[in-house]
């Protein structure tokens, strides 16, 4: 039971602090509107230089859209673990599996489905942990 | 299995070189104390914020090695499970230069995770 006496002086310590989590789950739905805005502009691709990537709308919506999800991430990272938030980037893969689904009508099977709970489960679970 | 072994050295080359600007935002976000006008800027010492750009240039590196490693005939159920192998670095990293505590949460957390991006994986044929 020594987890629960740590548990308890870090409640009575320190302010609290979930919003790290929070944080960095803003961050992976950033992170994946920015891969579907990237294959979107990756098919609508003309010109592969250097030109027609600047010139790409989506691409670029989609590498500012990264910049911000990092700006999040720095912001998580300044109040939280390391160990814990890090991890948490995996909801990305959640939401890139659903939107491709949604807009490219990418196959949606039992194996992904319990890839997403089981993604789902863990960033709770590290949630849970991350309260105090 | 037709991935070829260079395409997932280097998938494994991305998620350590992510896992280290990981851990150089981490130590960068710490000196960030004037706002996010200042990011990477500051009025006083560390006048210019190199951890946070090194961090930065990491994610840009790993993310150019990833796109090449998951280009045909790499297969994304093999590439991505070797993706959360970064997760786990990551945890030694918080250990070795944050002194964070690994805790059975945090295991039981990052196993499911591991364990979902290999079926997300395996179901992406």
């Amino acid at each position: 039971m020594n987890a629960a006496v740590t548990d308890s002086t870090q409640i009575s310590g320190k302010p609290a602090r979930r919003q790290p989590v929070g944080l960095v789950f803003c961050c992976t739905i950033l992170g994946a509107a920015a891969q579907i805005l990237m294959k979107t502009g990756a098919n609508h691709m003309t010109n592969p230089g250097l030109l027609g990537m600047a010139t790409n709308l989506p691409l670029m919506c989609g590498y500012c859209l990264y910049g911000l999800s990092t700006l999040l991430l720095v912001l998580a990272l300044k109040d939280g673990e390391l160990s814990l938030l890090y991890p948490v980037i995996a909801l990305t893969y959640v939401w890139v599996t659903v939107l491709s689904f949604l807009i490219f009508h990418d196959e949606l099977n039992p194996w992904k489905l319990l890839g997403i709970v089981l993604i789902i489960s863990g960033v709770a679970v590290l949630g849970k942990g991350g309260k105090r | 299995m037709k991935t070829p072994l260079s395409h997932m050295l280097l998938v494994l080359l991305a998620a350590f070189i992510g896992s280290f600007g990981g851990v150089f935002l981490k130590s960068g976000a710490g000196v960030v104390r004037d706002g996010l006008v200042y990011l990477f800027i500051s009025r006083e010492p560390p006048f210019f914020n190199w951890r946070l750009a090194a961090g930065v240039a990491l994610f840009l590196l790993s993310s150019y090695f990833f796109v090449l490693g998951i280009r045909p005939p790499g297969e994304l159920s093999v590439l991505y499970p070797m993706v959360s192998l970064g997760y786990i670095f990551t945890l030694l990293w918080s250990r070795i230069f944050f002194k964070e505590p690994l805790t059975r949460v945090k295991f039981l957390g990052l196993f499911l995770i591991v364990m979902g991006v290999v079926f997300v994986g395996l179901g992406s044929k």
